[in-house]
């Protein structure tokens, strides 16, 4: 019988064995690797040497402005733009639910973004904001044409160039939330709607005593997914703002550690270990806290 | 409260969008429900019991027709505003609230005058709650309840708000068989105990039968048959209805009228008295025959079957329509197996006679339902 069972087991480990290796030198291998290097001063990977080992690179990278100023840009995009797409997709798969003609044809332009080129978007949007000596974009035309005054949104002041980073961000990630919102509020048993209705209720508390709490695994999904994401952002921003982010005040934690591998100010791989392993240790308490409460909030 | 149906009709639209292609779920259904009975709506799958259900609850809106809830013509109204309890089919339980909570919620949907404060609404959850017996699994999450509890729970958020009327879809569906028993005897019971009017739908003959105390029949939206249900068993107005009440099922043989006698190939069963000649549908109940050496029924002999209570006699005959035919005798009454032939009397009250064209009754002399007391 002991036999049976630790062949078995054997038997399982043999099949685990492919995913294991893949995920042992892909992703546990270079993660601990990361780790090892972040304590590591002045570490070359040329000559692989370095001078010493301790908490210097953190303390470094704790300490430098543009670190700084990448931590406080990341949080500031976290925090707007994660509730804000969340919400507004969730406002706008309730109005594509509820509305039956020409659905179909709605869905697929609301999903339209989530197949265009990040760069060619960001074109797109650098041309409707930025404001030239010989243009003053799209969006400054209709501000002045309301009275306002233009701004130039993509070399302009921070206010704004985060507006439009911001903007950008939620436009690029609300389809994919709308995509599973749609798909999760169809999913919700019509009989609970007339069950409700039968009982009187109102709308307003058919949403927030009924659909909220069907719909809340995949609310709590979205915003997981949408946290991480967020904090990962790079790409977005440079094709926003072109490559020296330093300069233009925009980096973001990602972008710090792929300058200080191979910016201008780059061959430094012993800080950028260190704050891709502070960009780490972040994400994973958020989300940590995040499940925590969605453990807590998600019933069934 | 009391429920009229007046020329009920419901059509869906076909899938051609063509008048034509409209499907009749409910046609011209004219009933009125008397106050505080207990009403069964029967019928196979796709006749539209549960199409009236929903019109009579207010979730769908009939295409011509009205409805009144005593006095009041409730046509127009929306569901919430009719005063009605519905029990879903698969319950709709809300999964996230727990059985208190679930009882509660359309306690706390009222609104102005109605309002409750919160020791009152606990009451009647409570009082509901007690009246199906679950009072014990208030604070459990219906996935944590067995079917038959969960059946409760529904029933009893139908009726916290004390409703006119209470409609359930069918009820017993979901349950197993020994829980079917013994929920039927709960709803009739908490009817009995409420006495509100309850109309509630099944495709099961014997779960309508046994606790309405009316039945109607329904077939293709038409209803087919209303009455007490021994009634609409001992006397059907119909091939469809005789058809469709009682297990076994009532066995059916193309017979022939011939100078007041009836015939079923060459045996003359029963005299019949003044029909008219030609050929009919004669359907016989398996309680209806009645063995003996001197029976005019002659079947070839297939099998007994003994279940208990009663013996059940498997023959054929060349005149029947059904494969076999299925005799009930008491266990006192002693089959020869031995022989390949069987001869039945048959008792002239089990015997129905239906036109052959329209397959409606034809009434004869001495099968004691003769159409004058209808």
């Amino acid at each position: 019988m002991k036999n049976k069972i630790s062949s078995s087991g054997l038997k399982a480990w043999l099949y685990l064995l492919p995913a294991l290796l893949f995920l042992g030198v892909f992703m546990v291998y270079p993660l601990v690797d990361v780790f090892i290097y972040s304590f590591e001063e002045g570490y070359n990977s040329a000559s692989q040497t370095y001078l010493g080992v301790g908490a210097y690179n953190y303390s470094y990278v704790l300490h430098d402005p543009y670190f700084l100023q990448a931590v406080k840009n990341t949080f500031l995009l976290v925090v707007v733009t994660v509730p804000l797409s969340t919400g507004i997709a969730l406002l706008i798969s309730m109005g594509l639910h509820s509305i039956k003609p020409l659905r179909e044809l709605f869905q697929t332009i609301y999903f339209l973004p989530y197949v265009t080129n990040t760069l060619a978007v960001g074109l797109v949007f650098m041309i409707l904001f930025k404001k030239t000596a010989y243009s003053d974009g799209l969006i400054n035309l209709l501000i002045t044409w309301f009275g306002g005054e233009g701004v130039d949104f993509i070399d302009g002041p921070y206010w704004a160039k985060m507006f439009v980073l911001c903007f950008y961000t939620i436009w690029v990630v609300m389809p994919f939330k709308i995509l599973i919102l749609t798909s999760a509020l169809s999913s919700v048993n019509q009989e609970y709607y007339q069950a409700a209705q039968v009982d009187g209720t109102s709308k307003f508390r058919i949403f927030m005593r009924i659909t909220l709490p069907m719909i809340s695994p995949m609310i709590f999904y979205l915003v997981i997914t949408g946290f991480i994401g967020a904090f990962k952002a790079y790409s977005d921003v440079v094709a926003l703002f072109g490559t020296n982010l330093n300069a233009a005040e925009m980096n973001t934690i990602v972008g710090y550690v792929y300058d200080m591998l191979y910016g201008d100010s780059g061959g430094y791989p012993s800080y950028a270990s260190a704050a891709a392993i502070i960009l780490f240790a972040v994400v994973l308490t958020i989300t940590c806290v995040n499940l925590l409460i969605s453990n807590k909030k998600v019933h069934y | 409260m009391e429920v009229v149906l007046q020329n009920l009709t419901k059509k869906f639209p076909g899938r051609d969008r063509k008048p034509r292609g409209d499907v009749i779920a409910v046609n011209d259904f004219n009933f009125v429900i008397p106050d505080g009975k207990l009403i069964g709506l029967l019928g196979p799958s796709g006749c539209g019991k549960s199409t009236t259900l929903h019109l009579i609850s207010g979730l769908q809106k009939p295409t011509s027709g009205k409805i009144f809830f005593g006095e009041d013509d409730v046509t127009d109204l929306p569901p919430e505003n009719r005063g009605i309890g519905l029990v879903f089919q698969n319950y709709a339980l809300y999964p996230h609230l727990t059985v208190k909570q679930n009882i509660l919620f359309p306690l706390q949907n009222l609104k102005g005058r109605d309002k409750l404060s919160k020791e009152q609404m606990l009451e009647k959850v409570y009082a509901a709650a007690k009246l199906v017996q679950i009072d014990e699994l208030m604070d459990r999450k219906p996935r944590q309840l067995s079917g038959g509890q969960q059946q409760r729970v529904a029933i009893a958020r139908a009726l916290v708000k004390m409703p006119g009327v209470l409609l359930l879809d069918e009820p017993l569906s979901n349950l197993d068989a020994r829980l079917r028993l013994q929920t039927r005897e709960e709803i009739r019971r908490i009817q009995r105990e409420t006495k509100i009017t309850t109309i509630f739908v099944t495709h099961d003959q014997e779960e309508a039968m046994s606790i309405s105390d009316m039945i109607v029949v329904m077939k293709d939206g038409v209803v087919q048959q209303i009455g007490k249900p021994q009634e609409v068993y001992d006397s059907p107005e119909n091939l469809f209805v005789a058809r469709f009440l009682g297990t076994p099922p009532i066995n059916i043989f193309n017979g022939q009228i011939r100078d007041k006698m009836l015939y079923i190939g060459n045996d003359a069963i029963l005299p019949v008295g003044d029909i008219p000649d030609g050929p009919v549908y004669v359907a016989i109940r398996p309680e209806g025959f009645l063995p003996g050496k001197d029976g005019a029924f002659c079947c070839r002999l297939k099998g007994v079957e003994v279940m208990g209570r009663d013996i059940s006699v498997v023959c054929e005959n060349d005149a029947s329509i059904s494969t076999a035919i299925r005799a009930i005798l008491g266990t006192e009454s002693r089959v020869d197996t031995s022989k390949p032939e069987i001869r039945f009397g048959v008792l002239a009250r089990k015997v129905f006679l239906f036109d052959r064209e329209t397959e409606e009754r034809v009434y004869f002399e001495g099968d004691g339902h003769e159409k004058q007391d209808k």
